[in-house]
């Protein structure tokens, strides 16, 4: 009777779930990747312990470099004539301000990259939603991040600057830092998954963001009058702005320029989830 | 709850397709037709970017290959389903997919509860890391939650017998070591279905008969598992049920013993080429057949070691020869090189009038039962003259492949050496 046979079929199968071939439409599935909180965890937490095996100074690098770099381009500007920040606060505290987001966001930018291409080996041996491994490569960044902040308010405070009441702002614009990161992470990641050549460029492409926004200098007291419209299109450069308004009480960006450049951030956003999503059912086969 | 009438994996018309090198860019030609074809050429690459394996693109340019095709199959709740089949087959790609490492280009596939997949020993393992921090990074990345691997730690640790290293980067491990460690957190994993690829190939005695220990336990424990396997010793003490696959496809379901009796006996017959069988020297024509048959003279690829067999050769002499004087020695080599040993026939001297009447000589070679191990042998043949002189070198005139199936000494892998003569072992103490 093959009728019973189904249904006796159907009922055995009652406890399955069914996967099959994915259209690659659609968002991230944050209900599974909570699932895997953990992972991320785990990834994250691996990724900052071997960067500091067999290294002397360890963690002590997160303080190294922004004060190196601040030293240098100090020297550098004053050499030039000095005319890097309107000169109300000490230049160190202003460069700082700009070097403390800016190297979280190219250290993020720069593992989230290869973190898809690295895993490779992973990818081809065990299921796990992909964008966790975009995601776990902010960890070390992240952790880097809050011990150069530490580092920017105990350098603020030896100069005698008290931070203002805008101080509260910080997590939020911590955040947002960490989606402008993430709407490269999702790009970069997925493409260089599939074309190396990402890998290359990305350095290159950092160095010259480096000079574009903000990090350095202070805009006002360098970008000419007639071009800061334009500049402010770097959405890179509001972000940077905003953290010196919070530290600092510099003026704030146009309401205008802040407008355009959360749009468009957004959009490129929700674009780069897309094409992850597109792009992860072949990272197994393809990477 | 979950009964054994119930399926924990159900395989539903699966096919997965790859293509073969990607597409080929920058062909020679003219660099006018190469001006020509860019506009069409970017067109195509952007639309590449965004549907890197669409179905056009690949009929238009690339090869496709189908690893699997049109595969259905159900696993009962708390059965071990061994899947058998040759290098090549689809076997990986099956375990892929269904531990959804890749998707099925169509079809699709059930599971009934969480899975974890063992497709090599030390997944996630970090060399730069310790025994400890790996032990914890490998089960989260193999799907148990950090409470789930705390409350095994020391099972874990156990298992494995690598306490003493517990706070040593996995890098200064020995090899060995790795793969206990390995193992001992995936035998850990508290998931409801395993799949698991040929892990048995690994470790030393003792550990490989913990691994079947543990593997066993999985049996009885009412979890269900997909084995793939190279050896059928471990696929019939194991499994409960075996499917064979061959070219992707799923040609077999049945018990281990159907199964694996059908997969043995789909090796092809090896053939003698044309080109290596003609000698015309020394007074010898030909070699007109060469092949490995069993005592019945049945011609055979695969020979089990417990059994007698039997290397049958067939000589045309020169019709006109005044008289031959010539023995053959044949060379076995095993499947990694090894010169395993040479036997030589006796000396046949045959006079122009014997060779008139028969001028077709039958050679037979009998190998004792329980002198080989298992693996593959290749003949070499030389004929050479009662001086030694050699008439004719046939390097690789005949494989063949012996099999092992019955476990012996609680051993299951490949045992050493490239013979196993049944050696008589008496013991006074």
């Amino acid at each position: 009777m093959p009728a019973n046979a189904s249904d006796s079929d159907t009922r055995a199968r009652a406890n399955l779930r069914y996967f099959q071939a994915s259209n690659g439409k659609g968002l991230i599935d944050l209900r599974e990747l909570w699932l895997f909180r953990e992972l991320v965890w785990a990834f994250g937490l691996r990724d900052l312990k071997v960067r500091y095996r067999q290294t002397v100074v360890g963690i002590a690098w997160a303080v190294v470099q922004p004060l190196c770099t601040v030293l240098v381009f100090g020297m550098l500007i004053q050499w030039l004539g000095g005319r890097a920040s309107d000169g109300s606060t000490p230049y160190v505290v202003t460069a700082l301000c700009g070097l403390v987001p800016w190297q979280f966001f190219a250290a993020a930018i720069t593992q989230s990259t290869q973190s898809v291409s690295i895993n490779s080996g992973l990818l081809k041996k065990v299921y796990f939603p992909r964008i966790v491994l975009p995601l776990s490569s902010f960890i070390p960044a992240s952790v880097d991040f809050l011990i150069a902040l530490c580092i920017l308010v105990i350098v603020m405070l030896s100069n005698g600057i008290l931070p203002s009441w805008k101080l509260v702002f910080i997590p939020l614009l911590a955040l947002l830092t960490v989606m402008s990161a993430m709407t490269f992470a999702l790009w970069l990641s997925a493409l260089n998954a599939i074309y190396r050549d990402v890998q290359f460029a990305v350095p290159f492409a950092l160095q010259l963001g480096m000079i574009v926004s903000p990090v350095v200098y202070e805009s006002q007291a360098v970008v000419p009058t007639d071009w800061q419209s334009l500049y402010f299109l770097n959405p890179l450069a509001i972000v940077i702005q905003l953290y010196r308004c919070a530290l600092l009480d510099a003026a704030l960006p146009s309401g205008l320029q802040i407008l355009i450049s959360a749009c468009s951030m957004t959009v490129v956003f929700f674009l780069g989830m897309l094409y992850f999503r597109r792009m992860e059912r072949h990272f197994a086969d393809r990477s | 709850m979950l009964t054994a009438a119930d399926t924990a994996i159900h395989v539903d018309a699966v096919s997965k397709r790859y293509t073969l090198g990607a597409l080929r860019h920058g062909d020679c030609g003219r660099l006018s037709e190469v001006m020509a074809r860019a506009p069409r050429r970017l067109w195509h690459n952007a639309k590449q970017f965004f549907r890197p394996n669409s179905q056009r693109d690949v009929d238009s340019d690339g090869r496709v290959f189908w690893a699997l095709r049109d595969v259905s199959f159900e696993v009962r709740q708390g059965e071990v389903c061994g899947v058998v089949g040759r290098n090549g087959a689809g076997k990986s790609t099956l375990l892929k997919i269904l531990s959804r490492i890749t998707e099925p280009t169509s079809g699709r596939f059930g599971l009934g509860g969480r899975v974890a997949s063992l497709l090599e020993v030390g997944t996630g393992f970090h060399q730069e890391l310790t025994g400890r921090e790996n032990i914890l990074l490998s089960g989260i990345t193999l799907g148990m939650t950090r409470a789930e691997v705390q409350r095994r730690f020391d099972e874990i640790v156990d298992f494995a017998g690598i306490d003493r290293f517990l706070d040593t980067p996995v890098k200064h491990y020995s090899s060995g070591m790795q793969v206990r460690l390995g193992f001992s957190v995936a035998a850990h994993l508290e998931s409801e279905i395993l799949i698991i690829d040929e892990v048995l190939a690994v470790g030393d005695v003792s550990f490989q008969k913990k691994c079947l220990g543990k593997l066993s336990d999985v049996a009885n424990s009412g979890r269900t598992a997909l084995f793939v396997s190279h050896n059928m010793v471990a696929v019939k003490s194991l499994c409960q049920s075996a499917i064979l696959l061959e070219d992707g496809r799923l040609t077999m379901k049945g018990t281990p013993d159907q199964v694996i009796a059908a997969h043995l006996a789909s090796f092809a017959l090896p053939t003698v080429s044309s080109s290596a069988r003609i000698v015309n020297s020394g007074g010898i024509k030909q070699i007109t057949t060469c092949h490995a048959t069993d005592i019945a003279g049945e011609v055979q690829a695969k020979f089990s070691i417990d059994e007698p067999m039997e290397i049958r050769l067939e000589l045309d002499l020169q019709p006109d020869a005044e008289e031959v004087s010539f023995k053959v020695v044949m060379h076995f080599y095993f499947d990694d090189g090894t010169l395993a040993f040479a036997t030589a026939s006796q000396e046949l001297s045959l006079s122009a009038v014997e060779i008139a009447q028969h001028p077709r000589c039958r050679w037979t070679c009998r190998i004792p039962s329980k002198s080989l191990n298992e693996g593959q042998y290749m003949i070499e043949m030389l004929v050479l003259s009662a001086e030694l002189q050699i008439f004719g070198r046939y390097p690789e005139l005949l494989r063949f492949e012996t099999h092992d199936v019955k476990s012996r000494q609680g051993w299951y892998g490949k045992w050493a050496g490239v013979m196993r003569p049944d050696c008589r072992w008496s013991v006074d103490c």
